[in-house]
């Protein structure tokens, strides 16, 4: 696709999903939409705002109200042709529907020896940041990442949130997509049409920088920026990494860029213990070991449950926390 | 809106239209399928149970893992499958292999599972059979999927569903009925009560009047049926069958059954359950009983008989002939098919096995 056919909107993360959705939709009349209040209502965030309207009732349509029945309905409609995108409204209203995403949805390829697979794909608006009451905040990446068969995206922007999820719903794979919920309203120039790269399984290096690497995603991502930008303030150099694509892990993406700085901290909103951050810093630590200057540090939730709102702010990872971790990298040594 | 919900309810005995003597019986304006209908079930009957045998004999010779049996539940797994059109879709469980070797599926194939060599080892797109599911009640829902995926296209597929008593206790089994009736899915829904999960009894399952009777709360008739009796259960099931077709929606039936072997092989059924009541059941063996009946109307003499018998040998001559060779699984497809394109971590995680197979190899 040449830069001059690509089409590009001024859109809201919430707006490039729901664009996504359409033009999907648009293109290929197997892929459906479904959950609870995204018909006529348009979702709970409004993300599947008109499709019913557009596309009629059979393609964007309300369920009853359980998870799992909604996850088993779309691993019977992937089984007999059709590529179901289904929205779990809250993050930790997921959890009913596990069973059928971890012995199902994510193994169907696997035990029926890749004769079977599931195009299926799981949104889920997640994580803080947004002042929800208790069960509407979870960071539940880590449940996905660690099982086999499911590819785990996070979009940071509202051209990854489109592009990435044109991929997933085109993907012969199941793609579970964290749609980060305080990031429904940032703005960006998104380029429309599928194909847009980098795709799946690739990371981008948000800002260059010189002295340490910031590796974050999805919700984390702003504040990782935010803190390169102070730091920069400071005269110190943070390259920033967004990772995008949980699963597949992009290592050659993050590994040459820690490598090109020696230093290392992982962002990440989750609770740190054996969450994404640890895979990644284990990661780091195995394959650049040579390279760092420091051990790899990691700035995420401290483990306890999501708190209410006013206590929020406490768990989020912030500039600050980033920067103290940064001013932690040893470089007296260097 | 109001609607006279008594129609949803069911029969107050399971129907029977063969007594487990062999005599046909009255039942209130339900006909005996065709003779030829019942031969061809007979014929299925014979296979199952020498298939049923066979494999329990296989994980005594140490060839399978184990075998859930379904000896005694024959009538149930091979009607399921002959009410059935080719373009429709089969639900099964882990006891349902019969089931799914009567839709026509290789039974070395199904027994792949338990032997151990792969988890699916049939391909479910060619005889529209789901894998067998081992979690209990999960594949209901999807079997709500693809009747609705069917619906969606305007084709005229059913879809039957099985699962067994313990299963109606799951969540899953509720969310599947709920979403059948709203969507008017074209699912049958078949419990095969064999009375036991493992050990626990129905009255430690459910306190309504009978699994049947949970169809009312979702809108969805309920049926139940004598499922030692097959000619009862092409009755019920085939009439299921052709409403759904017809865009009826989804029913629930259930069958009276027993298991007559343990859960498994590394089970103690003796711990549960009393020989007085195995012994009950054997008297209402669905083998005899349609034996007795057909020969009774002459559709069937000894040597109609010793050529069921003969092809059932056959085909569990072959299964263990199959069996008893040994065959590495080969452990590149561990990795080949968790996803479309394996990612770069598997390529390198499969190295190491390879690796490690290379010096195996130089070791010796």
């Amino acid at each position: 696709m040449t830069a001059a056919t690509v089409e590009h909107q001024k859109l809201t993360m919430a707006q490039a999903i729901n664009r996504a959705l359409r033009d999907a939709m648009a293109e290929d009349p197997t892929v459906l939409m479904f959950g609870e209040d995204v018909g006529p209502l348009g979702g709970v965030f409004r993300i599947t705002d008109g499709l019913t309207q557009e596309f009629g009732e059979d393609r964007c349509f309300d369920t009853p109200l359980a998870e799992a029945g909604i996850m088993g309905f779309a691993v019977g409609l992937a089984m007999n042709g059709m590529r179901p995108v289904v929205e779990m409204q809250f993050d930790a209203f997921a959890y009913p529907a596990f069973e059928q995403v971890v012995s199902h949805v994510a193994k169907m390829r696997n035990r029926t020896r890749g004769r079977l697979g599931l195009p299926i794909v799981i949104r889920i608006p997640y994580a803080g940041g947004i002042g929800g009451v208790e069960h509407h905040c979870d960071s539940s990446e880590a449940y996905y990442v660690h099982t086999p068969g499911l590819q785990v995206l996070a979009p940071s922007t509202p051209s990854d949130a489109y592009s990435l999820l044109r991929e997933a719903i085109a993907s012969p794979d199941p793609v579970v997509f964290l749609e980060p919920k305080k990031l429904y309203w940032a703005t960006d120039e998104v380029a429309l049409g599928r194909g847009q790269e980098p795709g799946i399984g690739r990371a981008v290096v948000r800002r260059e920088g010189t002295d340490a690497t910031l590796i974050a995603y999805g919700p984390s991502v702003p504040i990782a920026l935010d803190a390169a930008e102070a730091a920069a303030r400071e005269g110190r150099s943070l390259q920033v990494v967004d990772v995008r694509s949980l699963v597949p892990f992009d290592d050659e993406t993050v590994f040459a860029a820690v490598r090109s700085t020696g230093r290392a901290v992982v962002v990440a909103e989750s609770t740190g213990f054996a969450s994404v951050a640890s895979e990644i810093a284990a990661r780091v630590s195995e394959s650049c070991f040579h390279s760092l200057a420091a051990p790899v540090r990691r700035v995420t939730g401290f483990d306890i449950p999501f708190p209410p709102p006013k206590l929020e702010h406490f768990q989020l990872p912030s500039v600050d926390r980033i920067l103290d971790t940064v001013d932690d990298l040893q470089w007296e040594d260097s | 809106m109001t609607r006279e919900p008594g129609h949803l309810l069911p029969s107050e005995d399971p129907v029977m239209l063969i007594d487990p003597s062999g005599r046909a019986v009255a039942s209130d304006g339900r006909e005996m399928p065709p003779t030829d209908a019942l031969l061809r079930a007979f014929e299925g009957l014979v296979s199952a149970r020498r298939l049923n045998d066979q494999a329990y004999a296989l994980v005594r010779q140490g060839r399978l893992a184990v075998y859930p049996s379904s000896h005694g539940q024959e009538a149930c797994q091979v009607v399921a499958a002959q009410v059935l059109e080719d373009g429709d879709w089969l639900f099964p469980t882990y006891r349902d292999t019969a089931a799914i070797v009567a839709r026509g599926v290789d039974p070395v194939e199904v027994l792949t599972l338990l032997q151990g060599d792969w988890h699916s080892g049939y391909d479910p797109t060619i005889h529209h059979v789901a894998p067998q599911a081992t979690p209990l009640a999960t594949q209901l829902p999807h079997a709500v999927g693809v009747a609705h995926a069917a619906r969606l296209r305007g084709e005229s597929t059913v879809v039957m569903a099985l699962c067994g008593d313990g299963g109606t206790s799951e969540g899953d089994f509720h969310e599947a009925l709920n979403f059948a009736a709203v969507f008017r899915a074209p699912v049958v829904f078949f419990v095969q009560n064999n009375e036991y999960a493992i050990s626990v009894p129905l009255a430690r399952q459910t306190a309504a009047p009978s699994i049947a009777h949970k169809g009312i709360g979702y809108g969805i008739p309920g049926e139940r049926v004598d499922g030692n009796d097959a000619a009862a259960l092409l009755q019920v099931l085939g009439a299921a069958v052709a409403r759904a077709r017809a865009g009826e929606g989804p029913q629930l039936v259930e069958a009276h059954t027993y298991r007559m072997q343990a859960h498994t092989n590394a089970d103690d059924a003796t711990r549960y359950r009393s020989q007085a009541e195995v012994q009950e059941w054997e008297a209402k063996d669905p083998l005899t009983r349609l034996e007795v009946y057909l020969r009774s109307v002459d559709a069937l003499d000894d040597a109609t008989l010793a050529g069921f018998t003969e092809a059932a040998e056959e085909l569990a001559q072959r299964t263990r002939v199959a069996l008893n060779q040994d065959v590495a699984p080969n452990p590149e497809d561990l990795f080949r098919h968790v996803f479309a394109e394996p990612t770069p971590q598997l390529r390198a995680q499969l190295d190491i096995v390879l690796d490690e197979l290379d010096r195996e190899e130089v070791g010796r």
